[in-house]
């Protein structure tokens, strides 16, 4: 997704404060909510409520229905009152539930915060002391437990919380493993602080949420099993009631008095579901993973939401122009415009290359192209993109299926991220060739071959079977340039494709690129933030800031006297090989944020040469003659540029 | 040169290793091998080479993160990794990191305030009123407004989360900034600020820098002397602005010629068929050999060792020092 999104997303304040909004908005939490809430306030008023006393036996009153003889909910077996009984079991059970998921989530996360970060040795001994824990099924390692201990409720917490532990030891050692290595740890550890200090004030305040999760989702279950112990006679024991006893009692009765177990056993469902959902609730607020968006499941598509489509202004040649391109996040009531109106034209094998800071929205300018943009929160909310002279926005879901991959394909920056790490090279890219072009598997196979030797890739036919891993990270992107050009597509946008690369491989990247797009007449929209790349591989550059581009000609002319002000400054603040007496001149202030863009100018605040005028209305991209255009009212003359 | 503030000595880490319970020996990574470089006080030293080079891990050993196999580093007059071991507190008073990933180096779950007072608490034994002017002045140097101190990392750009871990690895007022690959994570308009930043506080408090970095355009403009590894290797070392013009290994060449300069039309590097040296497999001789256009049948046997003089480099074919 876009790093525009991110970065300007709302402060992480205001989402803090929305937890209990978030919670109050999933139904069925709320509705858990309210049984347990229910159920607990009941259970802790017991001694208060006008209840009978739940273990006085009157042999003449067993087995009432319900409502008969003053009980609410009849007797059981011994005359005793259900209701009574029910609200003091519902008290016990959940209070055995609760102590043995508090012991088991102690016990639990400290071995699995030690192991985790500790690692080595102590990790391998821990671990495999859980594991044997693990080999048992835990309903014969509980009743083990008992029988060792003898029956009785606190035995019963005792087993169940030891049959737990492993659950949460497991999860908390995986959520330490991932932080120990962490830099903030290093850096705890740099300011002073001991292995046990940093366990308790920098890696558990990172783990408590997944504690809380895990035990969220536990405490059901503990119920479920106190109440199982109990049902077989191994947890209560008379007279004391608990949820499981007193199913236990009622199934000698079963058919002959149903609701001697039929009233506990509705209590247990509704308690538990109670509990789950209310949980799942909890984890579904707190887990960062699902806050990040991953139960907002984004569509196959990028929405088009635009108002009108703009009259094509024919460029002559070209194979894709984007035209007043806006691309738009709805988060949190907030309107961010990462793309802001973009004109862009590629011609064959033509580079352009497209060049900005984080945020500037070149990436979602890429994404939108083909509809790559996460909907919600994402959509396209004006202008076109014509490939071949047919709007992109107005076509099918299942049209601009068929041409993603075969008239654009992508190329990212993180090629260990964009192939499947359990299937093999060549598998992938047989895939990419036949899902445009159905054809028998060996002749896919051979085309694969062929590309990968066309991104000299050494050894094709072997590295064929090669997994992703096996690979170093050049000749991963070389991978995933063969799978972009796999079906000879007419634009291939590459977003930032040597930047993960080391200087040695990224000019090999480069060249292999240059090479191919000259050899295939593919266009290529190249983004990046440096430079001395775009020198290197573009024709032409277009620069943009905040959403919208600012500076666009042929490389060279821009390189050696840039229009706008911003141009300059970013050409002027990066380092270059062989000048190192030249001083850096920093871009004081930062860009501004996409959801509050100021009138006029953009850059206006951190612009030098601002004057009163760049501060209002709105600035067109002029053309200056020679292909270049420039959104600037003053901008920079070459005499000037040049001195 | 004056007496140097650090002294590495034949350092190599090697990761991994040892036997199985079978005695089977289990693959070992030499990721350092036999490092020897001096750092004098006040200096900017630059490490460049490729990922996997072992620049990293050789920073990390000299602030006690981690621990040679074998060698010596001093610092100073004591012995680093004897007092990195005995006292961490104690090395990590004179020798302090700023990470790569700024936001990753800073605990999500705690505020700046936080942050910055634990290593002058644990560190520095600073309370109440001291600590809290020390606070301030430590954000002044950094240029950031006090009010940042009650906010947490999440709200601070790339740029701004970097200029506290700045402020924490001055926090012991250290002697020596080990500085691992600082700007690279930020973007291009705030390299410039941080880059400045660290320009300005070496000269105002007297520090010594070990810069990391692969970028070499970055460590041509801050360094006094540079140092490129390969392959766990110091192959050339020596003033920056001589290695820069008239580079003597064949791997400095090829990291130069490979840097896109704005301007600059690349020219023909390498062959990509070129194999990378297995780690777990270093080959005899030159671990550059490989990839090298001066190759000889010499390179496939004998190691070369550095030579001698101002720009010391470690290759048989080298052309001498001018």
């Amino acid at each position: 997704m876009g790093r525009a999104a991110r970065s300007s997303a709302p402060a992480g304040r205001a989402r803090r404060t929305g937890a209990w909004a978030l919670l109050a908005r999933n139904h069925l939490a709320v509705a858990g909510l309210g049984v347990v809430t229910f159920v607990c306030l009941v259970a802790l008023a017991a001694p208060l409520l006008p209840l009978a006393d739940p273990n006085a036996t009157a042999p003449a009153d067993r087995l009432l229905r319900p409502g008969e003889g003053g009980h609410l909910l009849g007797t059981d077996a011994l005359g005793r009152d259900l209701l009574s009984r029910l609200v003091w079991g519902a008290r016990v059970s959940i209070a055995v539930g609760l102590s043995a998921t508090l012991i088991a989530a102690a016990v639990g996360s400290l071995i699995g915060l030690v192991a985790g970060y500790a690692g080595g040795r102590v990790d391998n001994w821990l671990m495999r002391g859980i594991d044997m824990v693990m080999a048992f099924p835990y309903i014969l390692l509980a009743l083990a437990i008992v029988a060792v201990l003898g029956p009785g409720l606190l035995n019963a917490l005792y087993a169940i919380a030891i049959v737990n532990v492993p659950f949460f030891a497991r999860n908390i050692r995986g959520i330490t493993l991932g932080l120990a290595r962490r830099e903030f740890v290093d850096a705890a550890r740099l300011s002073g602080k001991s292995h046990p200090r940093i366990l308790l004030t920098e890696v558990l305040p990172n783990v408590l949420p997944v504690i809380v999760i895990t035990m969220s989702t536990t405490v059901g279950w503990m119920i479920l099993e106190t109440a199982g112990l109990s049902f077989l006679g191994l947890g209560a024991q008379p007279p004391q009631s608990d949820l499981g006893s007193m199913l236990g009692e009622g199934r000698r009765v079963l058919f002959t008095h149903p609701h001697v177990s039929v009233v506990p056993g509705l209590a247990i469902l509704v308690l538990v579901m109670g509990i789950n959902l209310l949980g799942d609730g909890i984890r579904d607020v707190l887990d960062p993973r699902l806050k990040s968006g991953a139960l907002s499941r984004p569509v196959a598509r990028t929405a088009v939401r635009r108002t009108a489509v703009p009259e094509r202004q024919d460029h002559p040649g070209a194979v894709l122009e984007l035209q007043g391109m806006e691309t738009e996040f709805h988060v949190g009531g907030q309107v961010y415009r990462a793309v802001g109106g973009v004109d862009l034209h590629l011609a064959p094998g033509e580079c352009v290359g497209l060049v900005g800071e984080s945020g500037s929205g070149k990436s979602v300018t890429a994404m939108s192209v083909m509809g790559l943009v996460p909907t919600p929160p994402g959509r396209i909310a004006g202008g076109a993109a014509w490939l071949d002279g047919s709007d992109l926005f107005a076509l099918s879901d299942e049209e601009i299926r068929q041409r993603r991959g075969r008239d654009v394909a992508h190329v990212f920056q993180d090629p260990l991220g964009t192939l499947h790490p359990l299937h093999t090279v060549g598998a992938q890219l047989v895939e990419a060739i036949r899902a445009h072009r159905p054809m028998p598997r060996t002749e896919a196979e051979a085309a694969a071959c062929d590309l990968l030797a066309l991104v000299r890739i050494p050894n094709p036919a072997e590295r064929m079977q090669a997994f992703p891993h096996e690979l170093s990270g050049g000749m991963r992107q070389r991978v995933c340039i063969a799978m972009g050009l796999a079906n000879d597509p007419s634009v291939l946008i590459a977003d930032e494709p040597t930047t993960a690369l080391d200087v040695t491989v990224q000019a090999q990247v480069l060249a292999l690129m240059d090479r191919l797009r000259r050899e295939r007449d593919s266009a290529i929209l190249f983004i990046t933030h440096d430079f001395g790349v775009v020198s290197a591989i573009c024709d032409r550059v277009a620069v943009m800031y905040a959403g919208r581009i600012v500076e666009t000609g042929p490389t060279d002319e821009i390189l050696a006297a840039p229009a706008h002000p911003y141009t300059d400054r970013l050409i002027a603040c990066v380092p270059v090989l062989g000048a190192p007496d030249r001083r850096l001149e920093a871009i004081s202030g930062r860009p501004p944020v996409v959801n509050a863009l100021p009138p006029g100018c953009a850059f206006a605040d951190r612009c030098p040469r601002a004057r009163d005028e760049c501060r209002v209305g709105d600035i067109a991209l002029v053309e200056q003659g020679g292909g270049r255009a420039v959104r600037c009212l003053f901008p920079m003359e070459r005499e000037v540029a040049d001195g | 040169m004056a007496e140097p503030l650090v002294r590495i000595d034949g350092v190599s880490r090697v990761f991994g290793g040892g036997h199985t319970l079978l005695r089977r020996p289990l693959p070992a990574v030499h990721a350092v091998q036999d490092v020897s470089l001096d750092v004098a006080p006040g200096e900017t030293l630059g490490i460049v080479g490729e990922s996997g080079c072992g620049k990293s891990t050789l920073a990390r050993m000299l602030v006690g993160l981690d621990g040679p196999t074998r060698g010596a580093i001093r610092l100073g007059d004591t012995d680093l990794v004897a007092e990195g071991r005995r006292d961490p507190a104690a090395l990590a008073r004179r020798a302090q990191y700023v990470f790569q990933d700024p936001i990753a180096s800073l605990n999500p779950r705690k505020t700046i305030r936080a942050i910055l007072e634990a290593p002058l608490g644990f560190l520095c034994g600073l309370r109440g009123a001291d600590r809290e002017a020390r606070l301030q002045e430590l954000m002044a140097q950094v240029n950031l407004a006090p009010e940042f101190l009650d906010r947490y990392p999440h709200e601070f750009s790339g740029g701004q989360a970097q200029r506290i871990g700045i402020a924490r690895a001055l926090a012991p007022d250290p002697a020596l900034v080990v500085l691992d690959e600082p700007v690279s994570a930020l973007d291009v308009s705030v390299q410039a600020q941080v880059l400045n930043l660290l320009d300005e506080l070496k000269a105002r408090l007297g520090l010594t820098y070990l810069f990391i970095s692969h970028d070499l355009s970055v460590v041509e403009t801050v360094c006094d002397r540079v140092a490129v590894m390969y392959f766990g290797r110091v192959v050339e070392i020596g003033p920056v602005r001589d290695i820069f013009a008239r580079p003597r290994h064949p791997y400095t060449r090829l990291l130069l010629d490979s840097v896109p300069v704005p301007g600059r039309k690349p020219g023909v590097t390498e062959d990509a068929n070129t194999e990378l040296p297995d780690p777990y497999d270093p080959p005899p001789g030159c671990a550059f050999r490989a990839r090298c256009p001066l190759a000889v049948a010499r390179c496939g046997t004998d190691r070369p060792e550095l030579d001698a003089g101002p720009h010391p480099v470690a290759c048989w074919e080298a052309p001498p020092p001018q």
